[in-house]
């Protein structure tokens, strides 16, 4: 079972106090973008093997968004942070690559 | 090939077991083959046999990074059932459990196919209403199906608690000729008919990359050197997204982690498939006497292939109100495999944006039961370039808004 803190109660909790959102800093396309563009935001997704940087909602605490940066292997969570954010933090981003240097941040 | 039969079993009882020979040959890697399917689980064996047995190609290598059926194939739970909303998918699951019926036959390897009939519950009113619809489409789709009263449920499986305080049973769609088979038996069934067709099925040798001329896929690259291939089929479940990203292209699939367990075995109790899509649980007997019970989806990315107990939890819960009878049982094995969903939840067999290469995926938790149908289908469309049977689950439908939406139709569990 994942643990996960919550950027904005710092609680620690277990998954079942959060609920899933999918994977976090998809950018809509503007309006006049074309059927491509839109394809990709809806469905298309990198799903990788490995670090996922994804949307969770404190469902059962303070009901606030956050987002996590977890590998979907291992299931090692690397840090959490609010979901007001439009890119990953340099302090997370600097945890993950400790251990995956291989790791870029998705555009 | 020496044929399975009564005959042979008497054979080699009078000459201590001696002469049974390997199912299917162990052959090395050729440098090149006319069609290479990367993924030795029932799918991908399923479209070799098609290729061969429907359109003689033979010339075909299936590769799979592990042993046979070892992925998905060996992890389901079994289930056949072609009780779907939509008319593409009602097409294909119905031609899939129509070759099942006969598949032990076909193959010459007893798949234990087992039309015992499949329920699915109605435990709310929005879900009867929901099967009552499915009831009625599926007559227009040939699909045998009905909706029967809570009584009839319960003469059927004695041991369901219809009126559950919670979840009480108003009815459920009832298609009495689905089932479940052994569902190893399908892949080794497959593999032992395409070896003996000439193909080689060559296990333990992972796909690292593909190789493409101007937008032309020529071979893969693999753990065993490098084979090259005009036309290679992409059969891979979980890791499609992996194996689509080496392709050069991108699905709509996310990966997730489902589960089943199964339980001590007991004395026969439950002679058919009772499925409770609101509560997250399905349940069935094995031939063994195992409760073979299968659990709802994680909610996130995952290629663990492990499950989690509050999954267990939430399942076994949800069926011991179902089933009071079996609140004392101890479970014996719990296990996760990795499914790609896709976005309308279902599946995906089409051409690729890469000339040569096609992709069978998505069947997300409805994989079992699609197995010849899928095969059929991919065969055809890699054989022929275009196929009846996959017409609606081609990739450009997300993008033309024509989805397939099977996650409407079916609540949860598919």
């Amino acid at each position: 079972m994942l643990l996960l803190t919550c950027p904005h109660c710092h609680v620690t909790a277990e998954e079942t106090e959060f609920a899933p959102g999918g994977q976090a800093h998809l950018k809509r396309p503007q309006p006049e973008a074309g059927d491509d563009a839109f394809e990709s935001y809806m469905f298309t997704r990198p799903n990788p093997m490995g670090v996922h940087l994804e949307r969770w909602r404190h469902a059962y605490g303070c009901g606030k968004w956050l987002i996590a940066a977890r590998c979907t292997v291992t299931l090692e969570v690397f840090g959490t942070y609010p979901a007001q954010t439009a890119a990953p933090p340099a302090e997370i981003v600097k945890k993950i690559k400790k251990k995956r240097p291989e790791w870029e941040a998705p555009a | 090939m020496k044929r399975y039969s009564v005959f042979a079993i008497v054979r080699e009882a009078l000459r201590q077991h001696r002469g049974w020979e390997p199912a299917w040959a162990s052959p090395e890697p050729r440098d090149r083959y006319d069609v290479v399917i990367v993924g030795a689980g029932g799918h991908g064996l399923a479209t070799a046999y098609y290729l061969g047995k429907n359109f003689g190609i033979t010339n075909v290598a299936v590769l799979d990074k592990g042993w046979l059926g070892g992925g998905n194939t060996g992890r389901n739970t079994t289930i056949i059932r072609s009780n779907y909303l939509q008319d593409p998918s009602a097409a294909i699951y119905e031609k899939s459990r129509a070759l099942y019926e006969t598949l032990s036959q076909e193959l010459n390897m007893n798949i234990m196919f087992s039309p015992r009939g499949v329920m699915m519950l109605a435990q709310t009113e929005h879900e009867k209403r929901g099967y009552l619809r499915t009831e009625r489409a599926n007559a227009l789709q040939g699909v045998e199906t009905r909706f029967i009263p809570p009584e009839e449920v319960k003469k059927l499986v004695p041991i369901i608690n219809i009126d559950g305080p919670r979840y009480p049973v108003l009815g459920a769609l009832w298609q009495a000729r689905a089932g479940t088979a052994r569902h190893d038996a399908v892949a080794w069934g497959y593999a032992r008919a395409c070896s003996a067709m000439g193909m080689h099925v060559i296990q333990n040798c992972a796909v690292t990359g593909v190789e493409a001329v101007g937008g032309k896929v020529t071979g893969v690259q693999t753990t065993r050197g490098a084979i090259g291939c005009n036309r290679l089929g992409l059969v891979v479940a979980g890791h499609s997204g992996h194996l689509a990203n080496m392709a050069g292209f991108r699905l709509p699939i996310e990966s997730v982690a489902l589960q089943a367990l199964v339980s001590e075995p007991i004395k026969p109790c439950m002679d058919v498939v009772v499925m409770a899509n609101t509560v997250h649980g399905y349940m069935s007997q094995s031939d063994k006497g195992e409760m073979v019970i299968g659990g709802g989806a994680d909610g996130y990315n995952n290629y663990t292939q492990r499950g989690s107990w509050h999954h267990i939890e939430e399942t076994v819960r949800a069926l011991c109100e179902t089933f009071p009878v079996i609140s004392r049982l101890k479970m014996l094995r719990h296990w996760g495999g990795i499914v790609d969903m896709t976005g309308d939840r279902s599946p995906i067999i089409s051409r690729t944006p890469l000339e040569g290469c096609f992709i069978n995926a998505g069947w997300g938790t409805g994989g079992f039961k699609s197995i010849p149908g899928s095969g059929w289908a991919m065969a055809e469309l890699m054989a022929r370039g275009e196929s009846s049977l996959a017409a609606g689950f081609g990739l450009e439908r997300f993008r033309e808004g024509r989805f397939v939406d099977e996650s409407v139709a079916a609540g949860v569990a598919h």
